[in-house]
């Protein structure tokens, strides 16, 4: 399958066609060669190898530091995409995203270059760190060799490392502080897509923006939910931004917004915004066909999905999701959703299934165990975070089973109630509490919000059942019209 | 509704430390010591939030199956399904863990119990109008005399009432909010927020 090259092996000669794309402004890339032409050379000419090695082009280009960073960056990126990176390969390229960062965040940088590419560095960074983390953690087939490179390497892929540079981009940019004052009139960010039409450089600031994006990411392979969702707040998602400049900027931040919100039992946002994705990628993937990106999008869709019947599974709604949306997610999961609906041991071999499809590759961070024996420990963070999940599933179990009398009657007595379901009284109020307690979440305000479609209260020993009104959003539609 | 606590100070202490532990440096060896007293002590405390749950998502699964945090486990299983007897029945056995943050019997610094039980008020806020006295004093674990004191206490300063329940006994009047009363809930529908209007100032002029 894929092969590892030794830097040597790459081909050290190129035909005039890529001599010709390297004479080019360097501080000026048009989208279209980023995106179109890198793509079709590698195609056409590196289809199986690496492209030539740094050293061989960079008299071409008046060694120019950061064009060479810059090459370096990609190639390793077609490295990973097209090949399998060795050992010394995924140290070589950490120091190569090291030495570039420290370019970006301590020199002036005076070029513009594509959202796309800004995007792919911070994607391709945090990707390249997750896989180091898995390859790291398979110990038990490792050579002698590879041993000994991870402990003299100990700081490659170290996790505070990988935190600092994205943190880093963040504090050095200024991205919070742009992105308030561009509330209020004083910056323009959004508005230019990032790009800097005052004479300066555009990297750093959107580089700081995708970093927040990353550090959600980042957060989510660590089980870290809560501090994700914080590292995503200065982004507006409710509106149209930078993130939504970029397909895979987009995406990423809304699957792994909605995943955090998902563990974080926040279940109506999670379904809002899985919602409006999937709608969007459904209106507007043709427009991606030729992309190399398209395969991603394709699975992110499919596992978005999951993660929306899983949604819905455990949080019923009626009227948060789309027609469109609703009958894709009925075709793929509307059998699957009803057995999940029923808790028995079936519903949750399927929950255990579609969240294993659907999550992300969690990882664990810290350095491993060179003592004897080996072990394989790739598995254990995914493990824990299936067992955490399964185990919140099984605690809403009895939930399901009161939503149906609940929408049954409009006042019923707990006695009667526990008669139906044949359980005593105090177990009922058990399960009433249980019920309030886990539609109603904690959100990132410290506020309670419901997101219980059917209600209730009690009055003494009478429940009374309380039909949620279904919200129409009239303002928003006004405003819209308005405008136009 | 924003959950309020005896002692806001507490709250923000609670709130600030997990993201202090989490945030910094969470796989640092050195610093799990603090995370897993964190998690012994006070996460719970933190109900309705979900700092204990989220604790778990980070501490590794071996660490996790050590006795004091299989305890901590089965007392967090209890609160959030609702059960709030067995609940107490098992902190009773397991007095350290309810003596590891004292607090002050007037409520003035909120300890463990106090804690759980202003979340045990929280849930029954949510779901009672009016709650039979029996109800409350096995949520809150608080009986006879105590419970009288403590109702006095919450109807002078809380706004709970006290009724007569037709013979039964005593039926108390819990504070009315948008969960336990319906037509009190807000519709989030009719209110737009003031940022999306300033979008179509200049078209108002």
């Amino acid at each position: 399958m894929a092969a590892n090259y030794d830097y040597d092996e790459a081909p050290a000669t190129y035909d005039d066609a890529n001599r010709q794309e390297l004479g080019y402004d360097p501080n000026f890339v048009p989208d279209s060669m980023y995106e179109i032409s890198f793509q079709t050379l590698s195609d056409r000419l590196f289809k199986d190898t690496p492209w030539p090695s740094v050293d061989a082009v960079a008299h071409y280009v008046d060694n120019d530091q950061v064009f060479c960073l810059l090459y370096r960056e990609m190639w390793f990126r077609h490295l990973y995409a097209r090949l399998s990176p060795t050992l010394k390969q995924r140290i070589d390229s950490w120091d190569n995203y090291c030495s570039l960062f420290q370019v970006v965040l301590h020199r002036v940088v005076n070029m513009q270059l594509p959202n796309q590419w800004l995007w792919d560095m911070v994607d391709e960074f945090v990707y390249q760190f997750q896989s180091f983390c898995q390859y790291r953690a398979k110990m038990k087939n490792k050579t002698e060799q590879e041993i000994a490179l991870l402990r003299q390497f100990d700081q490659a892929w170290n996790v505070y490392g990988v935190l600092n540079y994205l943190q880093a981009f963040v504090e050095k940019s200024n991205i919070i502080q742009i992105l308030e004052q561009e509330k209020e009139g004083l910056e323009q960010f959004t508005a230019t897509d990032g790009y800097d039409y005052s004479g300066g450089s555009n990297v750093l600031k959107v580089l700081g923006y995708f970093s927040m994006v990353g550090l959600l990411r980042v957060h989510c392979l660590l089980g870290d939910y809560q501090t994700g969702l914080k590292c995503l707040l200065p982004i507006d998602i409710s509106q149209q931004g930078v993130y939504t400049s970029v397909i895979g900027s987009h995406i990423t931040t809304i699957y792994h917004y909605g995943f955090a919100s998902l563990m974080m039992r926040r279940y109506v946002k999670a379904i809002r915004e899985f919602n409006k994705m999937l709608l969007y990628i459904y209106k507007t993937k043709q427009f991606h066909q030729k992309s190399p990106q398209y395969e991603q999008i394709l699975k992110k869709n499919e596992q978005m999905y999951a993660l929306l019947a899983i949604c819905l599974s455990l949080c019923p709604q009626t009227k948060l999701v789309e027609e469109t949306v609703n009958s894709q997610l009925r075709e793929k999961y509307g059998e699957k959703m009803a057995r999940m609906q029923r808790y028995d041991d079936e519903a949750l071999a399927i929950y255990d299934e579609l969240f294993s499809y659907a999550c992300p590759k969690f990882i664990t961070p810290s350095a491993p165990s060179f003592e004897e024996p080996l072990v394989n420990y790739n598995q254990d963070a995914y493990r824990l975070q299936l067992k955490l999940f399964l185990y919140e599933v099984k605690q809403q179990q009895l939930l399901s089973g009161v939503r149906t009398f609940l929408k049954v009657y409009s006042t019923i007595s707990l006695g009667k109630l526990a008669n139906y379901m044949e359980v005593d009284e105090p177990t009922l109020r058990t399960i009433l509490f249980s019920y309030k307690h886990k539609t109603h979440a904690v959100d990132s305000d410290g506020k309670i919000i419901s997101n219980a479609d059917v209600d209730f209260y009690i009055d003494d020993d009478m429940i009374h059942v309380v039909e949620s009104k279904p919200v129409k959003r009239f303002g928003d539609y006004f405003l819209r019209q308005i405008v136009k | 509704m924003v959950r309020e606590r005896e002692t806001p100070k507490q709250q923000q202490q609670v709130s600030y430390t997990v993201e202090q532990l989490v945030a910094v440096n969470p796989y640092n060896p050195d610093i799990l010591p603090d995370l897993e007293n964190y998690v012994n002590e006070q996460a719970l405390m933190a109900m309705p939030a979900p700092d204990f749950s989220l604790c778990l998502f980070l501490i590794p699964e071996r660490v996790q199956m050590e006795e004091q945090f299989k305890t901590l486990i089965v007392l967090s299983h209890y609160l959030e399904t609702g059960r709030f007897r067995q609940f107490w029945d098992e902190a009773a056995k397991n007095r350290h863990i309810v003596e590891a943050v004292p607090g002050n019997k007037l409520g003035l610094n909120a300890g463990f119990e106090q804690a759980i039980q202003t979340y045990a008020i929280h849930v029954l806020s949510l779901t009672y109008q009016k709650i039979p006295r029996p109800v409350l004093a096995e949520a809150i674990n608080i009986e006879g005399l105590s419970l009288d004191k403590f109702l006095e206490h919450q109807a002078a300063n809380s706004g709970w009432i006290l009724e007569k329940g037709h013979g039964r006994g005593q039926l108390i009047v819990l504070p009315r909010n948008e969960f336990n009363h319906p037509e009190l809930k807000k519709s989030a529908a009719d209110s737009v927020p003031l940022e999306h209007i300033t979008r179509i100032f200049p078209i108002l002029g």
